[in-house]
């Protein structure tokens, strides 16, 4: 078994690996500490003449497409997750690696998701060696509980854009799954029978790779308008009869909640912005997908349209309850990163104030700055959080790993940042003396919102002064800990194994905490 | 002590959507020491204490030879001992009582003229359901023994109630429990009496002689407990007969604080249904106000039941004020905001009381024993009244702390 015997504690205090795959790494020195130097990594140079000059580089199937680009082993292959849990084709380039006898690839998805839980099969066998990027659900257990072959890397959606601009993953073959595309390899996610809305999470896979397969059901003659894919990345194209099930397109969590806990959380987190001055003419907010935040945005555009005000723009995942907005008049654009519904990607065709985004415009840290510092407040959620503000996202209490960093960390810069969450789920306290794992350093977290009370980062005298007279419940963090116990109980901290399966990368691309075998 | 050999029995709740919960099954044995299983999806934060816990339980009930399977869905530990002392207690016979220690925010008492607006009705066998209820602020919680809770799980039940005034915080929550109808409902009071109930819904009241029967217990365990808190009584009429007696049921007690009328069981009684109009209840409900306001207590209004339709709950909640009610049960969290927002003063209304206090200030500032507004004397009952409003209205946010000054 894996044995790394070189381990440093970083700048966090989280001892991690500086060695990963055979990569060397550094360590976590702080928010905006590491300066690197060089260059960006670039992509091979390539010339027309090896193009077909009619533009069209259609290929008959998917194992062509992946046998033309020179598909061996230990080759990284990337993928996205803009069909969400609805990809077909994630799963169908290992079936045909495995039917190639290829192995140790390394899988690199911006996301994965519950449908691709079968390719466990793949890492068990050794086609795939290890993921980079998300491992959701299945994935998330298999590589807790060790079995796979390589280290899990878990970046958030800015660091992934990062780390291939970087040249930290260079990816060989990406696979776009495209809801409308041209024999050229123009492609946008905004039309076709399985329309998603946008394509950014792609963009660096395109820019980069070297070489790019755009699959998509629904071929149009050349222009595809818009092309949110350009033709001039693309290398092979290839129809098939689906790329994506609609219905399951859409993501899980698009209805704003019904739980009456939930929204008191949502109440108070929208009372707490307006009473701290966040709510203002012009001012811009992101609340990501999930009941609870959705809700807050929700009591945002009530606030804004009893007062006459509106909000300049708002970062997407986009919504119904977001698109209401801006139809509204609510709210003057919609900068989005990811449709999670069918109003989305309506929206998207048909309103010029929606905008899709990608994730170098809005996270990418090694960019000449990015949108996410730029936002009024960002609501997020979180696993664990401890009385240092520091966050977790990924891992459950009991060490298991079960999800993705999303953009979640990139948003931690927003000038204020809220968390939402439970006192205590299912018995299990949320509010600990020190997070399972550290996804988000507390110094980027300003106020935690439970439904017994609102703690404020000590380091926000702002807040803290404006709130004074707050009629919210106002309390120390360390306060609402020891609520959590009285009603629990004081959980047993669970064992975890020294070995480390996975670790977390910080979005400058420095490791930020490893992740430990469960036993 | 008796045992029950060979008899399995349960307790608690399993299966789809149940959550901080647990189902027990026990069964004694004649010898093999205690064999424990327990499966808990927080076993790995839990597992250890709620094995002490169950230890510690059985050992305190001194049974040596059994089967304890503990199925946990995160329940906290009050919810655990109340599951196991009732299976416990279906197995053998003892006057032993396994309490869960009162926490020290519990040991509150209520004023008899407490704002009653919302009281948030919580099934008596749902902890889930309990341990968030105070966060929405209700004026009361009512910890329901009767019609929310089935045949077969009242006796489990009483424990969990019992277990939950003593160990769930309800942040300042006026604490109620409704018992079960007279003369069941008696056999209930064990559970509740010593352990600083606020006040008991009794359901189905037809008749003053309930109330004297009810009375006669409290005042015994009170006695035998040294309990000295006042325990108030909240009568619910629910038929036609109670609706003909409301008036003896109102004044048959000094610790009636308020009556309420149940509407369902009511029409169904008239024979016919309860209708969004409500003219068919009209009568009722003047009655339960009119009885109530003879004897100075607060009429409250029965509960609205389509917990989606808060437009509709507010229209209800405006006619209920405008009938004279000074309150409603609710049955979602959701529905106490829109009760407290409507039942509470309006503009008009706060706009009146400050004018009227102002002028008493006046009067009583200047030594005059007559408060005049204008032309028109205001009579005392007017001018408490008005405080109230004024109270009321600071108390819910509506006018400043200030408001003599601004």
């Amino acid at each position: 078994m894996k044995k790394y015997d070189n381990l440093v504690r970083n700048a966090a205090g989280r001892v991690v690996p500086t060695e990963v795959n055979g990569v060397s790494q550094f360590p976590f020195m702080g928010i905006g500490q590491f300066k690197p130097t060089g260059r960006k990594y670039a992509p091979q140079i390539v010339s027309c003449s090896d193009y077909p000059e009619d533009g069209n580089k259609t290929v008959s199937t998917l194992k062509d497409a992946l046998i033309k680009s020179g598909l061996k082993d230990g080759m990284v292959i990337s993928t996205h997750h803009h069909f969400r849990n609805g990809d077909l084709i994630a799963v169908q380039i290992f079936d045909i690696a495995k039917e190639l006898g290829i192995k140790d690839l390394v899988w690199v998805p911006s996301a994965s998701f519950e449908c691709q839980s079968v390719l466990v099969k793949y890492l068990e066998d050794g086609t795939i060696h290890h993921i980079e990027g998300s491992m959701n659900g299945s994935l998330g257990r298999f590589t807790s509980e060790g079995k796979m072959n390589g280290l899990g890397i878990l970046r958030s959606h800015g660091g992934r854009y990062q780390a291939i601009q970087d040249g930290e993953v260079i990816i060989d073959i990406a696979v776009i799954a495209a809801p409308t595309a041209d024999p050229f390899g123009n492609a946008t996610g905004d039309r076709g029978p399985a329309a998603c809305g946008l394509l950014g999470f792609a963009l660096a896979d395109s820019q980069y790779a070297n070489k790019v397969v755009v699959v998509t059901d629904n071929l149009v003659p050349f222009p595809c308008i818009p092309w949110q894919i350009q033709g001039n990345y693309v290398d092979y194209v290839v129809v098939v009869e689906k790329v994506g099930i609609p219905e399951k397109i859409v993501s899980g969590t698009t209805e704003i909640t019904k739980s009456p806990d939930r929204l008191l959380l949502a109440e108070w987190t929208a009372q707490f912005c307006d009473e701290a001055g966040i709510i203002k003419d012009g001012f811009s907010f992101q609340a990501g997908a999930g009941g609870t935040a959705l809700s807050i945005g929700v009591y945002f555009a009530d606030i804004l349209r009893e007062r006459g005000m509106k909000s300049r723009w708002a970062r997407g995942g986009s919504n119904k309850y977001l698109v209401k907005m801006l139809e509204e008049g609510l709210l003057d654009y919609i900068l989005d990163g990811q449709t999670f519904d069918l109003d989305g990607v309506r929206s998207m065709r048909e309103n010029e104030g929606h905008v899709n985004t990608s994730p170098f415009t809005s996270y990418n840290y090694h960019g000449k700055g990015n949108f996410s510092s730029m936002v009024d407040v960002v609501i997020l959620g979180a696993t664990e959080v401890d009385v240092n503000f520091n966050a977790n996202v990924v891992t459950h209490s009991d060490g298991y790993l079960l999800h993705g960093i999303g953009g979640w960390q990139n948003c931690l810069h927003a000038k204020c940042t809220i968390i939402p969450v439970p006192l205590f789920r299912d018995r299990i306290p949320v509010i600990l003396d020190e997070v399972t794992t550290l996804c988000g350093p507390g110094e980027l977290i300003d106020v935690i919102v439970t439904e017994r009370g609102i703690a404020i980062n000590p380091r926000r005298t702002d807040l803290i002064e404006k709130m004074k007279n707050s009629s919210l419940p106002i309390k120390t963090i360390q306060e609402l800990k020891d609520e959590a116990e009285r009603i629990c109980g004081k959980p047993a901290k669970p064992k975890l194994s020294d070995e480390i399966v996975a670790v977390v990368k910080w979005v400058d691309g420095t490791i930020l905490d490893s992740i430990r075998k469960v036993l | 002590m008796e045992f029950n050999i060979e008899k399995i029995v349960t307790a608690g709740n399993k299966g789809k959507g149940i959550r901080s919960d647990c189902f027990v099954t026990m069964e004694l044995q004649e010898s093999g020491g205690i064999q424990l299983e327990i499966q808990s999806k927080v076993i790995v934060f839990y597992g250890e204490s709620i094995k002490h816990l169950a230890l510690s339980m059985l050992e305190f009930f001194e049974i040596a030879n059994a089967k304890l399977l503990i199925e946990d869905t995160g329940a906290i530990d009050c919810v655990l001992s109340a599951r196991i002392e009732a299976v416990i207690k279906q197995l053998i016979k003892t006057d032993k009582n396994y309490l869960p220690e009162m926490i020290s925010s519990n040991l509150y008492s209520t004023l008899k003229d407490r704002n009653r607006f919302s009281r948030l009705y919580l099934p008596g066998n749902s902890p889930s359901l309990m341990l968030n209820a105070g966060i929405h602020k209700p004026n009361a919680i009512i910890l329901d023994l009767e019609d929310a809770v089935a045949v077969d799980k009242k006796f489990e039940a009483s424990f969990l109630v019992r277990n939950a005034l003593r160990a769930m915080d309800f942040y300042g929550a006026e604490r109620m429990v409704r018992i079960n109808q007279i003369p069941r409902g008696i056999d209930d009071l064990v559970y509740l009496i010593p352990h600083n109930v606020n006040l008991l819904l009794v359901p189905k009241c037809e008749e003053a002689e309930q109330i004297k029967i009810l009375n006669n217990k409290i005042d015994e365990l009170k006695k035998l407990h040294g309990i000295t808190n006042p325990i108030w009584l909240m009568p619910i009429i629910e038929s036609a007969k109670g609706i003909m007696n409301a008036y003896q049921i109102a004044q048959s007690a000094d610790n009636i604080v308020s009556m309420a009328i149940g509407l369902e069981d009511y029409t169904a009684d008239l024979g016919t249904k309860r209708t969004y109009e409500a003219t068919e209840s009209f009568f009722a409900r003047s009655m339960v106000v009119n009885a109530c306001r003879a004897v100075g207590i607060q009429p409250i209004d029965s509960v609205f039941s389509d917990i989606a339709d808060m437009e509709a709950l507010k229209e209800n909640v405006l006619k209920s004020k405008a009938l004279g009610f000074d309150g409603m049960g609710c049955i979602h969290p959701r529905q106490i905001g829109v009760i407290h927002e409507y039942f509470a003063p309006d503009v008009a209304e706060i706009e009146k009381a400050r004018k009227i206090v102002l002028a008493f200030d006046e009067a009583t500032e200047k030594g005059l024993g007559v408060v005049s507004l204008g032309s028109k004397m205001i009579d005392p009952p007017v001018v408490k009244r008005a405080l109230k409003t004024i109270e009321l209205a600071v108390n819910m946010g509506k006018l400043s702390k200030e408001w003599r000054s601004e």
